[in-house]
């Protein structure tokens, strides 16, 4: 994956993994927080969740979810953002260090140390969760009766 | 007037610290994690976070260990803590297609691409209790077989490609929102929707229920339930895109009602839908019914006069958190409400007596 600026959808694939994974994970990952001012602090919240009328008419209002959010920018000057599932003050800070860090020299370390874990943990887990599903799918035959 | 009467203080105190005492129960036996209540008490937390309209399964299971599982005493914690949170805006919404199901049936088609899935599900249990879970013990590991990749596109986009379902509008108008302003009729289908899947279960289940005993019978068929984790994608001002915020689990139920036209419409299918937080069958199922028979109206259907068609009564109703606190603020003090109802009360039995006395002077 690259770590350039300007490669929006790495980014948003990475920030996604970093607001899905788990907390205690990714402090295990990256226990060490690299100096940094805050852009932002983080800040606990919520955001209204929609879905679609008939999954794809009109936007209704489902609820909220809690998030937790920030923004910090490390000693040479890149920032990080984050907003994360979740009211976990230290996720939101990691998961905005880690967006910092892939934006500069450190990115493939960062991406081999702690991207690629959380990827493929979180492809496992999803992988296992698809499985049982399809163990409980129904397969019909059809029983034919008296003579053709 | 207003007159305040004090002295409760001390018995208030004691109450909650009795209440606290109780809360824990016999100190013999070992005191319930949140965490126990989150993984194992899972369908409650659904419910509480549906019904408090605030996804956070932490919340939800501290919110029914405080409440002592009084469910809607839980909601009602959930929904005051979030008043308290600030609104960093919305989510997209949710792309309920590329949900990574769980559970996926349908009634309608057999043979519908991706299959029917049942999933972690009560259907086809005995309902006979379990006594071996009495004892400790960890159950035998599910089964597990090599997935599908193939997508599973939603049921009723079958029958809309043939023309044979009412059409959908889309449009991205911003939607009403209940959290802001209250609830004013005529209420529009998305306002319905928020109010539907916020209510309480039990309430839009009897209103379900109620469509399919013939009090504006909709002769529903479940087209697809669907229960599976979706994406939240939110589009961040600062940076100038959207990113995924987290995911969350939804349980989405979309009905093919019959419907043999109207002067407004021409005979087809016509759809009711629910979406829920969580895994919320019954409610999702019950939401697409009573969302069905509140479009009457609309589709230039009759009106039966049935609660359920009825938006003003349903919504209105449906909230157990507006219904629980008027209903429950009866019981506190009203002595002076009280005071002045005692001496109209007297002010007639005497009015009434003098008369009578007045009857049986006239005849003397």
């Amino acid at each position: 994956m690259s770590g350039e600026i300007g490669d929006q959808g790495a980014r948003q694939a990475w920030m996604g993994l970093l607001a899905r994974a788990r907390p205690a994970r990714l402090a295990a990952l990256l226990p060490d927080l690299p100096p940094h001012d805050w852009l932002r602090p983080p800040e606990i919240g919520a955001v209204m969740v929609r879905g679609r009328i008939g999954a794809t008419g009109a936007p209704f209002n489902l609820g909220e979810m809690t998030v937790t959010r920030c923004a910090l920018r490390l000693a040479d000057g890149r920032a990080g953002h984050a907003h994360v599932q979740g009211r976990d003050r230290d996720h939101a800070t990691r998961a905005a260090l880690v967006d910092a860090l892939m934006q500069g020299p450190d990115a493939a370390r960062i991406d081999a140390e702690v991207l690629t874990p959380l990827r493929v943990e979180e492809g496992a887990r999803r992988r296992m969760r698809a499985e049982k599903a399809a163990a409980t799918r129904v397969e019909f035959f059809t029983l034919v009766r008296g003579e053709g | 007037m207003y007159v305040a009467t004090k002295g409760g203080e001390r018995a208030i105190e004691a109450a909650h610290r009795w209440l606290a005492e109780e809360r824990r129960g016999d100190p013999d036996v070992p005191e319930l994690t949140v965490a126990q209540i989150r993984e194992q008490m899972t369908l409650a937390v659904n419910r509480v976070m549906a019904e408090g309209s605030l996804y956070d399964r932490d919340l939800a299971a501290l919110a029914i260990k405080q409440s002592r599982g009084d469910l809607i005493e839980a909601v009602f914690l959930i929904r005051a803590y979030r008043t308290t949170l600030p609104r960093f805006g919305a989510s997209n919404p949710v792309a309920t297609d590329d949900m990574a199901i769980a559970r996926r049936v349908s009634a309608t088609f057999k043979d519908a691409p991706g299959g029917q899935v049942l999933g972690p599900t009560f259907d086809y249990t005995h309902r006979l209790l379990d006594f071996a879970l009495l004892a400790d013990g960890d159950p035998p590991p599910a089964d597990m077989r090599p997935a599908d990749p193939a997508p599973a596109p939603h049921v009723l986009q079958l029958l809309d490609r043939d023309g044979l379902m009412e059409p959908l509008p889309g449009g991205d108008v911003p939607p009403g929102d209940l959290t802001r302003e209250p609830l004013a009729m005529p209420a529009d289908r998305p306002v319905r929707l928020q109010a539907l899947t916020r209510g309480d279960e039990g309430f839009v289940l009897a209103m379900a229920y109620s469509t399919q005993r013939g009090y504006g019978r909709t002769h529903a068929f479940v087209g697809e339930l669907r229960i599976g984790t979706c994406a939240v994608e939110m589009e961040i001002p600062e940076l100038g895109f959207a990113v995924e915020i987290g995911e969350i689990e939804l349980s989405e139920c979309e009905t093919v009602n019959q419907f043999t036209g109207s002067r407004k419409e021409p005979p087809q299918f016509t759809r009711g839908y629910g979406l829920v937080m969580g895994q919320s069958e019954r409610k999702a199922i019950a939401m697409s019914l009573v969302d069905r028979a509140m479009r009457w109206e609309e589709l230039g259907e009759e009106a039966t006069g049935a609660p359920a068609q009825d938006a003003e009564f349903v919504l209105y109703h449906a909230d157990n958190i507006q219904a629980t606190g008027f209903l429950e603020h009866i019981k506190l003090p009203h002595y002076v409400d009280f005071q002045s109802e005692l001496e109209l009360i007297r002010k007639l039995r005497r009015a009434a007596a003098e008369a009578r006395q007045e009857v049986r002077d006239d005849r003397a």
